[in-house]
């Protein structure tokens, strides 16, 4: 004691073992928990969402219950703890940096060498007497479970990619059902994501709401409402690459992000064309801008999906990025052609 | 719903004389990309594979061969910068969709 530090509501006692006194955590989730969610979901303290890695204990465990193996990622702890309602387990959280589990293990934090030396310093062996570990099948992606097996003694089991899954995992003797094991990527997988991305091209928009008005204020030489033209469409491509592509992924032609998002940014670009009557100069500024904008906000979202390899995504950014700087580029040069009084 | 995207797949190979059918590869795969087929894992449906590697790192046979890797574009774009390997790193990265 003494550290300062405060006990989190979550933990709500503590069991004993021969390892020492462990904590065991509640499964019922709070408004805090749920606050602590949408926080993340919005890219706020997203970085600092953590649990102490370690050993914990939900109902009252003993030697011969389930041991689940974590991130200690707040959001993804909370996920699993929430879905061991009414169930006697232990949780070892892992040390993952505050990454949920399948990024964490494809940089090797929720990884072979990691879990290999978190069962060695909770002292796993003298808390249960079995030799299962439940991993999220994701954690796959960085855990050798021979490995581990060879190390500890502890066999890997992979259980369910969600943990909604788990309930029904262990109410079928640990089978796994084939949709288990398959990660999806439905319209509310990626309605979640939106929020991060919008918020993550907010800084961009900043940026460029000052550029443009500032540019706007050079041009007009004076101060009134006409300073925000070109904030709104602007505003428009980055939303049609952040939220707009992720949303209707399916729904839209080709493979590549980048050619999805330019896609649906042309088609709202000549909608703004038409409807506003733009002028030859301003549509090609338009034409210059927009696509390429959405596209590049399209392609980051490569990075939130489920399904796309680094091969691909190296390939479509080498192409796609030097040919959004183009155009963007262009669209910098025709409007200082107009600025300039030139077109 | 499943979905296909550039490249993938490509680099997945199975060395059939090492495999010894236990399955694990099938255990691990998000996307279904394999099957047991006489005894041996077999791709079947390479252009889901994301290319992840969990079933290269855990196959014991040692007989999976998959070059791994983020597909994330924003990792992508961080190694070019910064000549580094694709990365979004562990080092209170706050910016970037990825992970």
């Amino acid at each position: 004691m003494g550290c300062g530090c405060k006990t989190p509501e979550w933990i709500t006692g503590s069991r004993f073992t021969k390892a020492g006194l462990i904590p065991v955590v509640s499964t019922e989730l709070t408004g805090k928990d749920k606050r602590g969610e949408i926080m993340v979901r919005l890219g706020i303290k997203r970085m600092h969402y953590t649990v102490a890695p370690g050993i914990y204990a939900v109902g009252t465990p003993g030697e011969n219950s389930d041991v689940f193996v974590t991130a200690n990622y707040k959001l993804t702890f909370d996920m699993l703890r929430g879905e061991l309602h009414g169930l006697s387990a232990w949780i070892l959280v892992l040390d993952t940096c505050g990454i949920n589990v399948w990024c964490a293990a494809g940089k090797g934090t929720f990884g072979t060498g990691e879990l290999i030396a978190r069962i060695a310093k909770v002292r796993l062996k003298e808390i249960v007497s079995h030799n299962r570990l439940i991993l999220p099948q994701l954690g796959a992606v960085g855990v050798s479970a021979h490995t581990v097996t060879r190390e500890t003694g502890f066999k890997v089991l992979y259980g369910p990619v969600r943990a909604s899954d788990i309930p029904a995992y262990i109410a079928d003797n640990y089978q796994k059902a084939p949709q288990m094991r398959e990660v999806t990527f439905s319209f509310s997988d990626r309605l979640e994501l939106t929020p991060l991305e919008i918020v993550i091209s907010l800084k961009y928009c900043l940026i460029a709401v000052v550029l443009i008005v500032v540019a706007n204020l050079l041009r007009y030489q004076r101060f009134d409402l006409s300073l925000f033209n070109g904030v709104l469409p602007f505003i428009g491509a980055v939303l049609t690459g952040a939220f707009l592509v992720p949303l209707l992924l399916p729904l839209i032609p080709f493979r590549a992000f980048s050619l999805k998002g330019f896609a649906l940014g042309l088609a709202g670009t000549i909608a703004l064309i038409v409807l506003s009557r733009a002028g030859l100069a301003d549509s090609i500024i338009y034409l210059c801008f927009l696509p390429a904008i959405s596209s590049f906000f399209a392609m980051n979202f490569t990075g939130s999906s489920t399904f796309t390899s680094m091969a691909g995504v190296k390939l479509e950014v080498g192409i796609a990025t030097p040919l959004i700087i183009i155009s963007v580029a262009g669209g910098v040069v025709m409007e200082l052609l107009k600025t300039l009084r030139v077109i | 719903m499943r979905y296909a995207y550039l490249k993938n797949g490509e680099s997945l190979v199975i060395d059939g004389n090492k495999c010894t059918g236990c399955g694990i590869c099938i255990d691990v795969c998000p996307h279904s990309v394999l099957e047991i087929t006489e005894g041996k894992a077999m791709i079947i449906d390479k252009n889901y594979c994301m290319e992840c590697g969990a079933c290269r790192l855990n196959c014991p046979a040692d007989a999976i061969a998959v070059n791994s890797g983020v597909g994330c574009a924003y990792a992508v774009l961080n190694g070019i910068i910064s000549g580094k390997n694709a990365s979004c790193g562990c080092d209170g990265d706050t910016s970037g969709g990825c992970c």
